[in-house]
């Protein structure tokens, strides 16, 4: 090799050293900011903001852009959903969510994913969502206002109105004026019929899900949705079947039973019991109550439907207790 | 008239000189990218943000080669002082205008169709790998064929954009010609708020101006039929018809306008 040719290779090999230790220094530098810290605010307080509300604004702001700019706020709503569902802040709050359904469905007013499944988030009661029924109801609303054939929304709606605000008169009307759309399935008017006579019975509300989750062009999550919530009736019914077992117990005993392993012993269960979601479940022996571990994901169970029988228990107070929870 | 494809073909072959087709890569990188991020993010919404992403990424990578190289077509060639020697040549004014249009045009095809191609081969390996009963709740197939009508709007759209980008450097300089483009492309998306100006407005006068821009300046906004070929909504021929006419109106006006400015210029 020439003199010429080795110093230039030499030169290459020096800028090539030179380089790679820039690089590693700007990684080495990224994670010691990162340990010091940042004087900005935090990605938790910049996760609240939201600069721009008004959906007019942003649509014509989007130019050709709308549907992208749709997606980017949907990826946001469920963000901060989840984000906000799974932080270990004690004070939740998901007030971004609805306004950033709302710019998403204002953006793109076919996005029918974010309608439902912004319904669901918004509805669902805190900890695990705003609790904010009305808010799913009026999302919904404006979805069926931009296409007024969706049957699913007015189900939806009918399903808010039954499973979170518990007015089955409502809720039956929707599932009404579902079934009187085109291509609504059959077993939708027969659900109406059902909520106007039986509404609030968990028969009613198991049919419900049931027939959500056959639906074959229902998205991944409101299936998941609709397993769970199948499982939460079951938990419902075993807390039942539990306690009846556990009044059987003290009338025959005389006793309350302290732990499970005395109403195994009697022979009334062969083993602890578990829930869907495969948690033992807890026996309350001063109240006689069974409920969900606390670690259980089906907890907060929804309000039972059936008055809960009035258990005497010699242990506890004489009163009776607890119709209802 | 064989002067402007031979144009047109130096002005394609100094694009690839230029590295332009490596915004290609960077398009099939980040639309494979986010694919695969995206599924991850979206609840099941993976193919409809492709689509919407893949769409939008064709338009905005074509309407900046569109503005940024339509802008130096002809100002490139008086910077550099190489205009004295063309005109010297056997060469109509009309031609070099006509030659360079068709060199972009000639780019932007390359570009489109290519980024066409990706899009759809990322559609494809989506949709391969979803379950039967997840594609059956799709609103349309994940390569859906009339998806193209979108891509030929978009291209179409393109072209005038090009049109407007070369009319500029006839007579301005690049900078210029970057903000009179950008600025109409933005304002002619304003166009449905031009023909409602009357109803916010007390002025006759203004409410007259406000229509009269409306009918003048290019209706970007009705190039875009992107959101509803997402869908599987069905644009009607006769509306993709009128509007490609539209563009191509559109587009002939601007390039008689340049050729105008470009042949009166002065070179001196």
């Amino acid at each position: 090799m020439t003199p010429d040719g080795e110093s230039r290779r030499a030169s290459a090999v020096v800028s090539g050293a030179v380089i790679a230790l820039l690089f590693a220094a700007v990684v080495g530098l990224q994670a010691a900011r990162e340990r010091v810290g940042t004087p900005l605010a935090s990605s938790a307080e910049t996760g609240h903001l939201l600069y721009v509300r008004s959906p007019s604004f942003v649509t014509r702001a989007a130019l050709s852009y709308r549907s992208v700019a749709a997606d980017i706020y949907w990826i946001r709503a469920i963000q901060h959903y989840g984000g906000t569902k799974l932080s270990t802040d004690r004070r939740k709050q998901y007030d971004l969510l609805f306004p950033l359904l709302d710019l998403a469905t204002s953006l793109d007013p076919h996005f029918n994913v974010a309608y439902r499944f912004g319904a669901i988030f918004l509805a669902e009661p805190a900890p695990a969502g705003p609790g904010r029924p009305d808010q799913a109801i009026a999302l919904l609303q404006k979805g069926l206002d931009s296409q007024p054939e969706r049957w699913e929304f007015a189900q939806d709606i009918g399903f808010v109105h039954y499973w979170w605000e518990h007015d089955y008169r409502k809720a039956a009307e929707w599932f009404r004026r579902a079934a009187d759309m085109p291509n609504a399935p059959n077993w939708m008017s027969g659900l109406a019929a059902v909520t106007l006579a039986q509404g609030g019975n968990r028969a009613s509300s198991r049919l419900l899900w049931q027939e959500m989750l056959k639906d074959q062009d229902a998205a991944d999550w409101i299936v998941s949705q609709a397993r769970f919530r199948l499982a939460q009736l079951d938990a419902l019914d075993q807390i039942e079947a539990l306690e009846r077992i556990v009044m059987t117990y003290t009338q025959r005993s005389g006793a309350a039973p302290r732990a499970w392993a005395d109403v195994v012993r009697a022979g009334y269960l062969r083993g602890i019991p578990i829930d869907p979601e495969r948690h033992p479940y807890r026996l309350d022996p001063e109240r006689g109550r069974v409920e969900l571990d606390p670690r259980s994901p089906l907890n907060p169970l929804p309000a039972s439907d059936q008055p809960r029988p009035a258990i005497r228990l010699e242990a506890g107070p004489s009163t009776p207790l607890g119709a209802g929870r | 008239m064989t002067v402007v494809p031979q144009i047109a073909v130096n002005v394609f072959k100094e694009s690839v000189r230029d590295k332009i087709l490596y915004n290609l890569v960077v398009f099939a990188v980040l639309l494979i990218a986010v694919s695969y991020l995206l599924g991850q993010l979206t609840a099941g919404q993976d193919i409809k943000i492709i689509k919407d992403l893949g769409l939008a990424a064709i338009a905005t990578f074509g309407l900046l080669i569109a503005v940024f190289i339509g802008i130096g077509l002809v100002w490139k060639e008086v910077e550099r002082k190489s205009i004295y020697s063309l005109l010297a040549k056997p060469i109509r004014r009309s031609e070099f205008v006509l030659g360079k249009y068709c060199g972009l045009v000639l780019t932007l095809f390359v570009n489109v169709s290519v980024m066409t191609l990706a899009f759809y081969l990322v559609l494809a390996y989506m949709g391969w790998r979803e379950l039967p009963a997840v594609r059956a709740g799709w609103p349309a197939p994940a390569t859906d064929p009339a998806m193209l009508e979108a891509v030929v709007l978009i291209f179409v759209e393109l072209l005038l954009v090009t049109g407007i980008a070369l009319f500029f450097s006839t007579f301005s300089s690049p900078f210029l010609s970057a903000s009179l483009t950008l600025g109409l492309w933005v304002i002619g998306h304003f166009n449905a708020d031009l023909r409602q100006f009357e109803t916010v407005v007390n002025s006759p006068v203004a409410a007259w101006l406000a229509r009269g821009l409306y009918y003048a300046l290019p209706n970007f906004a009705a190039f875009d039929i992107k959101s509803q070929v997402v869908y599987g909504q069905p644009v009607a021929a006769q509306y993709i018809a009128l509007t490609v006419l539209y563009g191509a109106t559109y587009l002939a006006f601007v390039l008689a306008a340049a050729v105008t400015i470009f042949s009166r210029r002065d070179f001196k």
